[in-house]
């Protein structure tokens, strides 16, 4: 049995979704972008134009979750399958656009560049319990209207792994796609392996804008992966109660379901989100707040009584530094996930509010997430029963050590957590240095990059994402792509 | 001055009612209007921001002060324009173009205009001349920008520069803030001032028009 947390009763899981459909026919949602507007009334929708708002009836959301695939998968750059989101499997990718980094050397934050993404790239590709790659940080050393597509190539010549990211323009989604699609060589290639998942915010409360539903749209088109994520800040732009945030949620990324599936019946999506109590006393929406967590795992038990996928911001922190509260916040966060179910799960490496990534937390965070697969695993009899001879056994050998019954199952039922977890006795400690988490990480973090090897993409394929992305480049002034410097 | 106290328990407690009451009662009792926003409103303001910086008190307090103190407001407007009382000055705030986040220009707005502001709010997706455009023609002294993405931060610089271009640095200040926004940033390109959040906001942007109080 999957051990596994619930918070919803049916009935009020149940009260809910209704009411959240209540509120899609009866206050609508804000668009900005004709076309959708015009998609929407086109199948039905009714549509006030003065203010943009448009009108979702039941059956229009019925159409749309019949359609919505219940399951689908990601497949690597070189096109092995690497994730089935289906049921109830956790996988984890790191926190996604930080514009911070916590400088290794110095300790402090700083505006992420070209050098701590290949960085990053290259580390990720190594971390057996990070399923995909994220664009997890913004490198400022490029023009900004290239910030969001660079990051996309540089995971995609770095590492293998599929990537979650998403544009921050429409014309973005462009050069974003032709990646991919040379990666894949088509798009029937694409639509058959895909290879990304972009992320997509309505923006709170009940509003699509133009950027955002045009992205849904571009990426049901090319039966790109979606995940909606939906921001209900709980006490300011979305009620105070979990039950309130979470009608608003749902509300939010039934219209999103809603967008995709009329553009492209059948295209994937998660069903997610990044929601956050708003802290009143600081301004501040806390993604390390129990409440917050709370949330995202009740709206992962909507998606899936929708029978969706889903996805949330969970399992990261807003500590400035590798401390403490970092490691507690990030362990609480993927613990109630891997409990909930949620299938994709964005967050580790970051800090501080999803603006700041760390590479040295990555590494922590990979041992967090070895932990919760095991977790995820739970309880099951090996070879336990009858008891008796095991326990005979151990009365006449004196221990188990060497046990036909250990060899078999120990590296299953017991997980080794790498070197920056601290399992040795207080004078081996000593003897090894003493070191801090912060220490072994970052010793960990050097050995990756010295270890890291390029995967085997194709010459050629490389030579024509480079010249994708530097034609993007040259639109925007930039000759010279900085990672042909490093 | 004993209603004064009255009036300023009533913005500090966030009772609507009883602060528009007490101000007529004040207007009433001959208090001069001056007196009457600095000595009771915006002594009220100060020291919720205080509290609320202490902690004492959560955003919801300070925005049913800010609320309290618009009622009242309502009451002295007239007086205080038909006695010429300047406000403590005009601000225009919005959210720089192609920059859809506006929660926090939002926060900034309500706090500045609790604090005794006039606010010009613009939005999000605000051009640069839209800005400019209504500094001048409001005569506002303060253009507020927010920025929550580094793809929108450069617009803010078009902002400062067209204030100058237009030659109106000695009557437009800039002042910018957003997460991503730094006190460097704002340095660089020649923002009169950055802030970090609501409350700092109000204290920089009293700065920038030396406002003691
Ligand atoms: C909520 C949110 C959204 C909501 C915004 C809803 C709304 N109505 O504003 C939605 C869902 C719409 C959204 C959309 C997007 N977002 Co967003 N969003 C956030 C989030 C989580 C919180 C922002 C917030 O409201 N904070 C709470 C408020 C109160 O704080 P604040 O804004 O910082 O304001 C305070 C201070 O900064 C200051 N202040 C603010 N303005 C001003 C102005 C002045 C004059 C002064 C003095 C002070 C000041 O005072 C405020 C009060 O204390 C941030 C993460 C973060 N840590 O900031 C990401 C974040 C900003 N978003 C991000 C991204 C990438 C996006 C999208 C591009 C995602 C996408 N692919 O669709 C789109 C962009 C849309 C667009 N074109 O603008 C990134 C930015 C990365 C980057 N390169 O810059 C962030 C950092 C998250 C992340 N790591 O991915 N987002």
């Amino acid at each position: 049995m999957k051990p596994s947390v619930s918070f919803l009763s049916k009935e009020l899981l149940e009260r809910i979704v209704s009411e959240a459909r209540d509120v899609l026919a009866d206050v609508g949602v804000e668009v900005h972008n004709n076309d959708v507007i015009a998609l929407l009334s086109d199948h039905g929708a009714r549509v006030d134009t003065a203010k943009n708002r448009v009108f979702l009836p039941g059956d229009l959301i019925d159409r749309a979750l019949s359609t919505a695939p219940r399951s689908f998968k990601l497949y690597d750059a070189l096109g092995q399958e690497t994730h089935d989101f289906a049921s109830d499997q956790t996988y984890f990718t790191p926190g996604s656009a930080a514009i911070y980094v916590l400088d290794s050397d110095t300790g402090k934050m700083r505006a992420s560049t070209t050098d701590d993404y290949v960085k990053y790239a290259r580390i990720i590709s190594q971390l057996p319990y990070i399923a995909s790659q994220s664009t997890s940080m913004v490198p400022s050393d490029v023009p900004e209207r290239i910030s969001d597509s660079y990051r996309l190539y540089l995971s995609l010549i770095s590492g293998c792994k599929p990537v979650v990211t998403g544009a921050f323009t429409i014309e973005a989604f462009e050069v974003m796609k032709d990646l991919q699609l040379i990666v894949r060589g088509s798009g029937d290639a694409l639509r058959a392996r895909p290879l990304t998942v972009f992320s997509c915010c309505p923006t709170a409360p009940l509003k699509w804008s133009d950027v955002t539903s045009q992205n849904v749209v571009d990426c049901a088109r090319y039966s790109i992966p979606v995940e909606y994520i939906s921001m209900p800040l709980s006490g300011f732009v979305a009620p105070v109660t979990i039950v309130g945030s979470l009608v608003q949620h749902t509300a939010e990324t039934l219209s999103g379901v809603v967008i995709s599936q009329l553009t492209n019946p059948g295209a994937p999506a998660l069903y997610g989100g990044s929601p956050a109590i708003f802290d009143v006393r600081y301004e501040t929406t806390p993604m390390g707040a129990v409440e917050t967590m709370m949330i995202d795992c009740a709206y992962s038990e909507i998606g899936h009584y929708l029978g969706l996928p889903t996805q949330a911001y969970i399992s990261l922190s807003d500590a400035k530094q590798l401390d403490a509260q970092a490691g507690l916040e990030s362990s609480l966060g993927a613990t109630l996930a891997t409990l909930a179910g949620i299938n994709e799960v964005s967050g580790p490496g970051m800090l501080d509010f999803e603006s700041c990534f760390s590479l040295e937390k990555l590494v922590v965070d990979n041992e967090i997430c070895g932990m919760m697969q095991r977790l995820g695993q739970g309880i099951v009899p090996r070879d336990d029963f009858p008891a008796v001879p095991h326990f005979q056994e151990l009365l006449a050998e004196q221990h188990l050590l060497i046990s036909e019954h250990t060899r078999r199952h120990l590296r299953t039922e017991h997980y080794f957590p790498g070197p920056v977890i601290d399992r040795a006795n207080r004078s081996r400690w000593h003897e090894e240095g003493a070191t801090t988490l912060r220490e072994r990480a970052s010793r960990e973090v050097q050995r990756l990059l010295s270890e890291y090897e390029p995967y085997d993409l194709a010459d050629e394929m490389r030579g024509e994402l480079g010249q994708r992305m530097t034609s993007e480049a040259q639109r925007w002034d930039m000759d010279r792509l900085p990672h042909e410097e490093l | 001055m004993e209603s004064l106290t009255a009036l300023k328990n009533s913005v500090i407690g966030g009772d609507e009612d009883s602060a528009a009451d007490l101000t007529q009662r004040a207007i009433d009792a001959n208090l001069a209007p001056k007196t009457i926003l600095d000595d009771g409103l915006i002594a009220a303001m100060t020291i919720v921001g205080e509290q609320f910086k202490n902690h004492e008190v959560f955003l919801p307090e300070v925005l049913l002060a800010a609320r309290a103190m618009n009622a009242a407001m309502e009451k002295l407007k007239p007086l205080l324009l038909s006695q010429n009382v300047p406000t403590l000055g005009r601000v225009v705030i919005g959210s720089v173009q192609g920059d859809l986040h506006d929660i926090g220009k939002n926060l900034v707005g309500i706090m500045l205009k609790g604090a005794g502001f006039e606010i010009i709010d613009l939005g999000h997706d605000v051009t640069p001349a839209n800005f400019v455009d209504t500094a001048e023609s409001e005569s506002a002294g303060v253009i507020g920008m927010s920025a929550l993405l580094t793809t929108t931060m450069p617009a803010m610089k078009q902002v400062v520069d067209l204030v100058h271009d237009r030659d109106l640095d000695s009557r437009i200040k800039t002042i910018v803030g957003g997460a991503p926004v730094t006190a460097e940033f704002a340095s660089e390109i020649n923002a009169d001032a950055y802030g970090f959040d609501a409350a700092s906001a109000v204290d920089r942007v009293k700065e920038l028009l030396d406002i003691t109080q």
